[in-house]
């Protein structure tokens, strides 16, 4: 198991590498500077600018310089707030959009898990319609629309959590049912086909032939196996709650990450676009990373077979 | 010998959007203390669907048990309770099923699984029922069952796995143990070996064996009695030597033709004409009528009753009825019995 970890590191840091070399070219080929859109700069003062953030020098150099500042820990210095390095703002600002994140996450598979083995177990009745009508309702309203109606009437209308403020738990709340409704459905829906199918295997029919109840039946041999493919989907829904997350800081007013990206490719902010970026690609790597844990935890086959490849 | 078991007139259909499959039209059997009965008949006629009512394991939504009674311990199980049915399950009725691969869960270890039953129908502590594990892994001929318990089925073999799947199904000493064409998914060796085990185990346990297969050739090897299924219904029962030598129904007589035998590997095997009954809406008759060369006018009009044989050996055919006309077995069958007293004598 340590060997395989290891070895799924290395490989993170690959992964890292290239997206921080594709993300650098993308920015280069991306037409203006942060300092086109001034009208009022001379030629001069711009080619100043340009040479105080290192754009004037060739392309190779500036990717040399980027690269090495990365595994230094420095993603450069921001262009719209003057000498703040973009390290420090995104630090500043990770703690609520991880805090939504986490919570969101947690909430979601928690939730669509149940919703799903309650529709599995109780197939074909209103308890299944019902679970089913939530999943879709949850896919299909964006989570903006969803962010201002739930503004709109449980902060407004009842007033009983804060709107548009960020202090503490309470205002933590509504921007998580937004964002969590998208995983809940997801996890819904896939944990109730991948358990009805669970349900018509050999082994299942074998644990009621032992003088399993259904309930155990479900508990003990059922859901483990339904749970294995569903950690599939689990990466795929952390990047809706990352995508997801910045149209939902920006109703919300959470100062977090995402809020502060939309800002930056607005103003051609290329050192925070880029951090953001990185950023991003280390979450998810980690997380695809702890998915492979997991797997390993869960299915017997691969945690034996990966440990001596 | 004593009754355990007595199905009456059972009658099963599944709801499906075509309409009412009617899979069970009326099946009779008895089950005898330490006996093995086999059931032997095409696909679809209703082998598996039989021995899942017994344990009420047919899928729940779509099946229903219409009438008939299954008599077990003075208990009608077509009736009793779910609760009162998982007192029975792997207690005092197992199964052991066709594909061995599929059959044991992949994310539990090989001993938890032996010791589920045992822990939920003995009352065993753990360390109890993991030493009980141990002797019966041992007994179904795995080797080092102490590393072994703690494997996952991966680790195993097909055989392997299918003794994992005897030694759970025979864990708490059950008095019928159902085996739904045990040997059908292994090969040729391995089958050899799992039924040999069986044989052995049954000995040793004292349980009764429903063994379903259509294989007729280890039909002769381990059963004592040989139900033929068709269409839904039992067309003929008998102790394997009159089944084998003395068949009176045409169905059966397909059948014996139909085996293969070691001495002709290259000759074309007889394949019965025709296709199987339509469950959906069965034929007034006899079912087996269309694919029957010898059937006559009535068989087209009326089922034909069980005609006695003889105590232990009852068909359902016209030709047995004293006015039909005496029609000798086909030649194939003739020839095959033949063989079959060889390759007995050989054998003993
Ligand atoms: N879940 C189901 N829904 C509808 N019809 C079913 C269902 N299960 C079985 N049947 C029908 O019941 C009949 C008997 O099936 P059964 O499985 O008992 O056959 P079998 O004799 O065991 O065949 P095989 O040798 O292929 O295992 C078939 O005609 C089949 O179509
Ligand atoms: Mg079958």
């Amino acid at each position: 198991m340590a060997k395989y970890i290891t070895k799924r590191i290395i490989y993170l840091i690959i992964t890292l590498f290239i997206i921080a070399s594709v993300t650098f070219f993308l920015m280069k080929f991306l037409p203006g500077t942060p300092f086109s859109n001034e009208e009022r700069l001379t030629i001069e003062q711009r080619e100043i600018l340009n040479a105080k953030y290192g754009l004037d020098q060739p392309i190779p150099i500036q990717y040399m310089n980027y690269m090495v500042n990365i595994v230094k820990g420095d993603l450069g210095v921001s262009f719209q707030f003057e000498n703040q390095p973009v390290m420090d703002l995104l630090m500043n600002r990770i703690g609520p959009s991880m805090q939504l994140g986490v919570q969101a996450m947690i909430i979601g598979t928690i939730i669509g898990i149940a919703l799903g083995v309650l529709a599995a177990m109780f197939q074909n009745t209103w308890i299944d319609y019902g679970s089913t009508f939530l999943a879709i309702l949850g896919k299909s309203i964006p989570s903006f629309v969803l962010a201002a109606l739930l503004q709109y009437y449980i902060g407004v209308k009842l007033g009983w959590l804060p709107v548009a403020s960020w202090n503490g738990f309470s205002s933590s709340i509504l921007p998580t049912i937004a964002l969590a409704c998208f995983p809940i459905a997801t996890a819904a829906r896939f944990m109730r086909t991948e358990l009805i199918e669970v349900f018509g295997s050999d082994y299942i029919t074998l644990a009621k032939a032992k003088g399993n109840s259904r309930g155990e039946v479900a508990v003990k041999h059922a859901i483990r196996n339904a749970l294995i493919p569903l950690i599939t989907v689990l990466g795929p829904m952390a990047v809706g709650l990352m995508t997801g997350s910045m149209v939902v800081e920006k109703v919300f007013a959470v100062p977090g990450i995402g809020e502060q990206f939309v800002k930056s490719i607005m103003t051609n902010d290329f050192p925070i676009i880029m951090g953001t970026t990185l950023f991003f690609a280390f979450l998810l790597t980690v997380i695809i990373l702890i998915i492979d844990i997991l797997y390993g935890i869960i299915d017997p086959r691969i945690r034996l077979n990966g440990g001596d490849k | 010998m004593k009754k355990l078991l007595e199905v009456k007139d059972l009658h099963i259909s599944f709801h499906t959007f075509a309409g009412e499959v009617q899979a069970i039209r009326g099946v009779d059997f008895d089950l005898y203390e330490g006996e093995t009965l086999a059931i032997v008949g095409e696909s679809g006629s209703g082998k598996s669907v039989t021995t899942k009512s017994i344990m009420r394991l047919l899928p729940q939504g779509n099946s229903e048990i219409k009438s008939g009674e299954i008599l077990f311990n003075g208990e009608n199980l077509a009736t009793a309770s779910e609760k009162k049915m998982q007192k029975i399950r792997g207690k005092d009725i197992s199964m052991i099923f066709q594909d061995p691969m599929t059959s044991l869960n992949p994310t539990m270890t090989i001993g938890k699984q032996i010791m589920e039953p045992l822990i939920k129908h003995r009352d065993l502590s753990k360390s109890e029922a993991s030493k009980r594990a141990v002797k019966l892994l041992d007994l179904v001929g795995i080797s080092k069952p102490e590393t072994r318990l703690k494997q996952y089925p991966h680790q195993f073999s097909g055989g392997m796995r299918q003794r994992v799947v005897i030694a759970i199904a025979l864990a708490c000493a059950p008095k019928v143990l159902i085996a739904d064409e045990p040997t059908t998914a292994l090969d040729v060796t391995i089958q050899g070996q799992i039924l040999d085990l069986m044989k052995d185990l049954q000995k040793k346990i004292e349980t009764s064996i429903i063994f379903i297969t259509h294989d007729l050739g280890v039909v002769a090897n381990v059963a004592d009695r040989v139900a033929v299924m068709y269409g839904g219904k039992i067309v003929e029962v008998g102790t394997v030597d009159e089944i084998f030598y003395n068949p009176q129904h045409p169905y059966t007589w397909g059948l014996i033709s139909s085996m293969p035998s070691l001495d002709s590997q290259d000759e074309e095997l007889f394949v019965i004409p025709g296709t199987p009954p339509d469950l959906l809406h069965p034929p007034k008759g006899d079912a087996f009528a269309p694919r029957n060369p010898y059937a006559m006018k009535i068989d087209k009009e009326e089922e034909p009753p069980m005609f006695k044989v003889s105590d232990t050996h009852y068909a359902a055919t016209w030709l047995l009825h004293p006015d039909a006309p005496k029609v000798e077995p086909p030649l194939a069958v003739q020839e095959r019995q033949a063989k079959f007293r060889a390759s007995i004598k050989g054998d003993k």
